[in-house]
């Protein structure tokens, strides 16, 4: 259970190794992050591939994080699973990032 | 004198019928606490029986229930929650308890959504409860909250 970041195709790429972002754990999520970004390229992807389950508390974390990057950087997510992906739908929160399928085509766009 | 089996026991003052499946959860009132009783909750008889999609949706219409009860009903102190779960044939219907602070106004939440391009950090909690729900019922009787909510959902083998 980590976060840990890595520089990709000069994209910061922050892989998110917990099963869920929650309650509990929504202030260490984004207190680790914070660690994590200081020297962070114009554009930074979320990995989100192992998290099973986001809540409320773990939604408002993760546009926390968009607006500690924001403006000079854009934080970007990648490989939302089906359940992740509906609790973001529902609360239009989709509307506000770019969503990439996986990393690897994440790297590629544009951003 | 003879033993009747009524085929069922009260719990809450809700009724629950032995065939249905149904499953009493307690757990402390702190985000910790909330996140391992959700877990039994889920691995609880009446759950396991939903489809997967169905137990995703109960997962993140508890997960809100459960944590606005440790932030705001019991955000001056601790105490106890207990969550009710009964399976009924078309719908999973839950009882959850605290006695923590009232609502505001005694009434339940108006659970608007916030507006995206706002990005906001919260606020997210009673547009999911109703979002994911059929009914919501509130009341406050003494020291104790309790809300009565009930969801469609389909069970393996219909």
């Amino acid at each position: 259970m980590s976060i840990e970041a890595e520089v990709r195709d000069g994209v910061l790429v922050i892989h998110i190794g917990h099963d869920r972002i929650d309650a509990a754990g929504a202030i260490g999520f984004k207190e680790r992050i914070r660690d994590l970004i200081p020297q962070a390229p114009p554009r930074v992807i979320m990995d989100l591939s192992a998290v099973n389950f986001v809540d409320s508390s773990g939604l408002g974390a993760i546009v926390a994080v968009m607006k500690l990057l924001a403006p000079e950087r854009r934080l970007e997510l990648a490989a939302l699973r089906p359940a992740v992906e509906k609790v973001f739908r529902l609360t239009r929160i989709d509307s506000v990032f770019t969503i990439h399928p996986d990393i690897a085509r994440g790297l590629v766009a544009t951003g | 004198m003879q033993l009747v089996d009524f085929g069922g026991v009260s719990i809450m003052n809700s009724h629950c019928q032995t065939g249905g499946g149904f499953a009493l959860v307690t757990m402390p009132g702190d985000s910790g606490s909330v996140r391992s009783g959700l877990e039994r909750a889920l691995g609880s008889a009446p759950l396991r029986r939903l489809l997967p999609c169905d137990r995703e949706r109960v997962e993140v219409l508890l997960a809100e229930v459960l944590n606005n009860i440790v932030e705001h009903a019991y955000s001056q102190g601790e105490g106890e929650i207990r969550l009710l779960l009964r399976l009924e044939p078309t719908r999973l219907c839950l009882t959850i308890e605290d006695e923590g602070q009232p609502m505001p106004q005694g009434q339940l939440p108006e659970g608007q959504l916030p507006a995206a391009e706002a990005l906001p950090e919260g606020g997210f909690g009673w547009f999911l409860i109703r979002s994911l729900s059929t009914e919501v019922g509130y009341m406050r009787r003494g020291n104790t909250n309790r809300l009565d909510i009930a969801m469609n959902c389909e069970q393996w083998g219909g």
